[in-house]
This record gives structure tokens, C-alpha cells and sequence, in this order.
């Protein structure tokens, strides 16, 4: 009988009366909630197939997405184009499949971008506090006084013709600073913990004490914000594409294939060329969202008692 | 606890580790739009002591008497508002960060909260390692090594490594913050409230273990608590704080048998006795503790003083000495009234 693995219920969230045979790192034992949450699991297994649709693209059709062929346009499914045609000729089923590469690369760069910029900001501000974090929480504060959409249309009109890496940038331009104060209001919290004091008196350096101890303690809602905001950025391709305003066509996204449904005799009639798009988003957006549900239970059993 | 011998050593002409000189730390208190100070929190409000080697000193005050604002200070994790803090005959007090870590070597602390006071996603590997890992250079074998010493010295097992502090009781991270407070070997570690989130049972063995260390180790402690049994257990001297200062401090046997200060009498007379017969005349306390940020005038203690008159609120009692070593801050004493 080990005295040393005593647990109560009290200070152990997994206590099932068993003993436990091997050691559990806190974050083996997210993934082990995570893993027990049925929506979750069914949104990562989605987002695998959906991933691997997306990377194995050539696999499963023969036409270019941005071959355009005047001889073939608007021709509803067949055996030769299974989602038809639209109104330029493009292969509806091969511009879902292309697209899907540029509208998950959007969504994650952005998503990545973010995160570099909330940690780094996030992070200073709450943890040096004082003038510094005056002066980015201010700075925070005008971005986000910044109407969304109304900037990301000026910038598209202004610019013109917008490449992917820019228009990756404008969107996380616009979308760091949610991370950023979510991030700086738990190292606020946390600065004051004992453990951060504790590893101040042992004499490790800030960086140390920011990377060892902090973001690891802050780790469920920075995973989770990043998460859904992969889900947002796609919307917001999908959107400003469908105005026309986001990634140039020829170059397919699913916001692009939506644009065709500006017409209402496509929209009407055509069903074939905005639906799929329309229910990839959908699908997407729904699994990524199943994915930051669960990954916010696992981290934090607390917010979800069954 | 009466039942484990009480040290009798009374430490005379032993070398001063730590030196404190008239420390005090006040907080701002911001207010109206601009965000002037308007007033300031007098939290510790000029304390002056010193802690010999290989005792310990015992602090003991109600909440909100600046015990552990004082030994924050004491080990910088707060700057100073004024005074001197002297580790060694070295003044640390305007110690950049870089020229504070080797003194950090050799002070460390133990914190109140096992729950709060251990970084829940780092093993106990990781958790004793990182001292030696920021402070020496030693190599993975030689830490492993130390850290198999080391949880064998606090009563865990080798074994124990690789688990997370979520897997232990609250005495058991007691034992492990003891562990990480010792790894790179100190010679001063203060305790702040160390016990007091224990149960009772688990109290009095975290402190014999306690004891047994300073023994093996030769280290110093500056024991921090507001429980007046559990400082008797531990300390050699004692000082009773009250209101950020230091009301009275003396060898154990003194401040117990006979405290001189009258609010050191009232706290005295306030431990539960389990002897029913024994008829003790209590002291009692009227009031709150008065806000730090606005303290009677003259002795802090006046408002609640039952032997208070006219010169307690005119000037500060300054702490005297009323020979071995047995000194109070209290115009009861002074010479000539």
C-alpha cells in the first residue's frame, strides 16, 4: 500500500476510488477527458478526413481548378464533372477539394500569427504589468475599436489584387487582440500565484519564469481561443470572398465558390455549385468548434460537471 | 505538541546571518482620476531585528500585521520602501536581479498554499531539478542523485520522482516545496505560514521534520505564523508583530512565561488550554486590528490597550532592552515615568 498516491476526491478530478498503476502528467490526463468527450473525438476525425482530403487533393479528380473552358459552363453533375461545372467552366468538385487547401491555410496561419502576437503581447503586459502593459493594452484597445469588417474592405480595396501571405496578415491583424487580453488576464492572476513567487526566489530569469511556469498554467485557454479562432478566420474568408473582397479568383477558396450564388439564377437553379461549399464550411466550422468545446472541458474539468 | 522536547539552547555570541534595520514597505493607495497616493498602507512600518545562525526566529501577528510582507522583503520577492536588509554582513536591500541570484542560493522559502505554492505541470523531478538547473552547473547525474538525497531526506520516496503534485496530500507538497527549498543546500530558509494550511496531525510532523533538517543541515529559519503553539514548537526567539511592527521579541522561554508587552500578554492569554482547572485570567481584546493605512499615533497598540495612557499616543515606543536578550517596544517600561 503506497501512502504517497492517497487521493481524495477532493484534490483529484479523476478519483475513481482505483488506485492509479502508472503516474498521469496533468497533460496526459486532458487528453485522456478529452478523449472521453464523444463530439469532440468525432470533430478531430472529421477534421483528419477533411485534412487529408484537402493534402491528397489530386488523388481524387483530374481537372485543374482554375481551368477555365468556355465549351462547359454551368453543366450540372456528370460523370465527367460530379459537382458540374460554373458559370467560367471550373470543375466544381476539384475547386472544393483546391479550395479547401487555401481556406484551411488561411484559417491556420492566421491562427498561428495570432498566437505569436497574443503570447508576446499577452504575455508581457501581464506579466511585467505597470506602463508596459498601459501602453499594449491601449494599443490593444484602438484595434479593437477597429469595425472588422468595415477595415478589412478598406485594406482589400486600398491594396488590390491581395495575395494570400497579405491577406493572412490583414486578418490577424484584425484578430490578436482577443488572444493578447486573454492571455494577459491570466498572467495577471497567475503572477501573483506562489509558485511564481517561489520561482522568482529560486532566481529564474523572467523568460524562465514566463516559459517554465506561466504559459504552461495559462496553456487550456490559449489552445482552446487559438482553436476556435481557426473556425472564425474560415467564416471570415468565406465571407469577404463571397463579397468578392477577399482571395482573387481564379484562385479557389470556398468563400470564391460561394461568390457564383451572388446570381439568383444560380442560386436558384444551380445548386450544385454552392451547396458543396456552402456544407464544407459548415461541416468545418462545426468540427473545429466540437474540437475547442472539448479541449476546454479537458483542461478545465471544472467548467463541465457531470 | 508538549510532548517533544523542547530545545533549551539559548544561542549567545553565535554569528548574525541575517540583519533587518528598520524595514518598512508601504503601499500606494492610489486615488481620484489621476491616480494620485493618497495615502499609503503602512504594512510593515520599521522592523529591526536580526536572526543568528543556526536558530529560529518565530514571527508570530494577527493577519494583516505584515509578517509576510516582512519576509518578502526579506528575500526581495517585494522592494523595500526603506531600510536595510543585510544577508551576511552583504547589503542585498539595491541588489540588481542578476547580483540577487547567489544570494538566492542561500535564502529560500516555503510558502503557506501546498495547492498554490507548486507549479501542477512540472513532476517532482522537474520541480526539485530546476533550482539546481538555474543556480549550479551540475551535471543530469549528479542532480538526479541529489534529488533521490533529498526526497529521502524529506520522508518521500525515490519512487516518487515522476509524479505530479496533484498525486500527493497536502502534507506530502509540503514536503516536496521543503525539498525544492533545499536542493541547492541554503543556509537561511524562512517559512512562511508553512503549516498553517495543515492539518493538525500533519502540522506537527512537516514541523519535526523541520526540526530534523535544521539539526543535519545546520540551517537557519525565520518561522512565520500566526499560530502561537506552533512557533513555541519550533522557535528559539520569538517576535510578536503588530500592525508592521515589532511589539515585542525575545528568547522563547521569556515571551512564554513571561511576556512583557500587553498585547503579547492578550495573545497568550487566548491559546485554549485543555487543563480545566487551571483557572487563567484572560486578557481580552476589544476591537479590530486598526487600518495599516491610517495607525494610531504613538504605539500602534494604544487603541486596544487596556494599560494604555496619555504618552502612548504622543510617541513610539521604541523597542528596549530588558536585559537577556528580552526586548520590548512598550512605555510601561520606560525608566522614568
Amino acid at each position: 500500500m503506497e501512502i504517497e498516491t492517497l487521493k481524495t476526491p477532493k484534490n483529484d478530478p479523476e478519483y475513481s476510488g482505483a488506485p492509479e498503476e502508472k503516474s498521469k502528467s496533468p497533460y496526459q490526463l486532458a487528453l485522456r477527458r478529452f478523449m472521453k468527450n464523444k463530439l469532440a473525438v468525432l470533430g478531430v476525425i472529421t477534421m483528419i478526413i477533411i485534412l487529408f482530403m484537402s493534402i491528397s487533393a489530386p488523388l481524387w479528380t483530374d481537372h485543374d481548378p482554375e481551368q477555365t473552358n468556355t465549351a462547359m459552363i454551368e453543366r450540372p453533375p456528370s460523370d465527367e464533372h460530379i459537382l458540374g461545372t460554373n458559370s467560367s467552366g471550373q470543375d466544381n468538385w476539384a475547386r472544393l477539394l483546391y479550395g479547401s487547401r487555401i481556406s484551411l491555410a488561411v484559417g491556420f496561419s492566421t491562427m498561428f500569427v495570432t498566437l505569436v502576437i497574443g503570447i508576446l503581447f499577452g504575455s508581457l503586459a501581464g506579466y511585467y504589468g505597470g506602463k508596459v502593459d498601459s501602453i499594449l493594452m491601449r494599443f490593444t484597445d484602438l484595434v479593437l475599436a477597429l469595425p472588422f469588417l468595415v477595415f478589412a474592405l478598406t485594406l482589400m480595396a486600398i491594396l488590390n489584387n491581395v495575395s494570400i501571405p497579405l491577406f493572412i496578415l490583414i486578418l490577424s491583424i484584425l484578430s490578436w487582440p482577443n488572444l493578447t487580453r486573454i492571455i494577459r488576464g491570466s498572467f495577471l492572476s497567475l503572477r501573483e500565484q506562489e509558485f511564481v513567487i517561489g520561482a522568482k526566489s529560486i532566481g529564474a530569469s523572467n523568460s524562465r519564469i514566463i516559459f517554465r511556469h506561466m504559459i504552461p498554467n495559462t496553456i487550456g485557454p490559449i489552445v482552446v481561443n487559438a482553436t476556435l479562432m481557426i473556425a472564425v478566420v474560415i467564416i471570415a474568408e468565406a465571407g469577404l470572398s463571397f463579397i468578392g473582397m477577399g482571395i482573387n479568383p481564379p484562385t479557389p477558396t470556398w468563400g470564391n465558390m460561394l461568390n457564383e450564388a451572388l446570381s439568383v439564377r444560380i442560386l436558384r437553379q444551380h445548386w450544385y455549385t454552392w451547396i458543396p461549399p456552402g456544407v464544407a464550411i459548415f461541416i468545418t466550422v462545426l468540427a473545429i468548434n466540437f474540437i475547442g468545446d472539448g479541449l476546454r472541458d479537458a483542461f478545465d474539468p471544472k467548467s463541465n460537471q457531470r | 505538541m508538549a510532548t517533544v522536547e523542547e530545545k533549551q539552547t539559548v544561542q549567545t555570541d553565535q554569528e548574525t546571518i541575517l540583519k533587518v534595520e528598520d524595514l518598512k514597505k508601504y503601499f500606494p493607495i492610489k486615488g481620484g482620476i489621476l491616480k494620485r497616493t493618497v495615502g499609503n498602507v503602512k504594512a510593515v512600518d520599521g522592523v529591526t531585528f536580526d536572526v543568528k545562525q543556526g536558530e529560529t526566529l518565530g514571527i508570530v501577528g494577527e493577519s494583516g500585521s505584515g509578517k509576510s510582507t516582512l519576509g518578502r522583503m526579506i528575500l526581495r520577492l517585494l522592494e523595500p520602501t526603506e531600510g536595510k536588509v543585510l544577508f551576511e554582513d552583504h547589503d542585498i536591500t539595491h541588489l540588481s536581479h542578476k547580483k540577487m541570484r547567489p544570494f538566492r542560493k542561500e535564502m529560500q522559502i516555503v510558502f503557506q498554499d501546498p495547492f498554490a505554492s507548486l507549479n501542477s505541470k512540472m513532476s517532482v523531478e522537474q520541480l526539485i531539478e530546476e533550482p539546481m538547473i538555474i543556480q549550479t552547473d551540475m551535471g543530469k547525474k549528479e542532480r538526479k542523485k541529489r534529488i533521490n538525497y533529498l526526497l529521502e531526506k524529506v520522508g518521500l520516496r525515490a519512487s516518487d520522482r515522476l509524479k505530479y503534485p496533484h498525486e500527493f496530500s497536502g502534507g506530502q507538497r509540503q514536503r516536496i516545496s521543503i525539498a525544492r527549498a533545499l536542493a541547492n543546500n541554503p543556509k537561511f530558509v524562512i517559512a512562511d505560514e508553512a503549516v498553517s494550511a495543515l492539518d493538525v496531525s500533519i502540522q506537527a510532523q512537516v514541523l519535526n521534520l523541520m526540526s530534523d533538517l535544521q539539526e543535519d543541515l545546520g540551517l537557519t529559519y525565520l518561522f512565520i505564523s500566526h499560530d502561537l503553539s506552533v512557533v513555541k514548537h519550533i522557535s528559539d526567539r520569538v517576535g510578536v508583530m503588530y500592525l508592521g511592527r515589532l511589539a515585542e521579541i525575545a528568547p522563547k522561554h521569556a515571551i512564554y512565561k513571561e511576556p512583557l508587552h500587553p498585547y503579547t500578554q492578550a495573545l497568550l492569554s487566548a491559546i485554549p488550554d485543555t487543563d480545566v482547572d487551571l483557572e487563567k485570567e484572560k486578557v481580552k481584546l476589544e476591537g479590530d486590528l486598526p487600518s495599516p493605512s491610517n495607525p494610531p499615533s504613538g504605539c500602534a497598540f494604544r487603541t486596544r490597550c487596556p494599560m494604555a495612557h496619555d504618552k502612548c499616543a504622543e510617541v513610539r515606543p521604541e523597542l528596549q532592552h530588558m536585559g537577556d536578550g528580552h526586548y520590548v517596544a512598550c512605555h510601561l517600561y520606560d525608566e522614568e515615568q
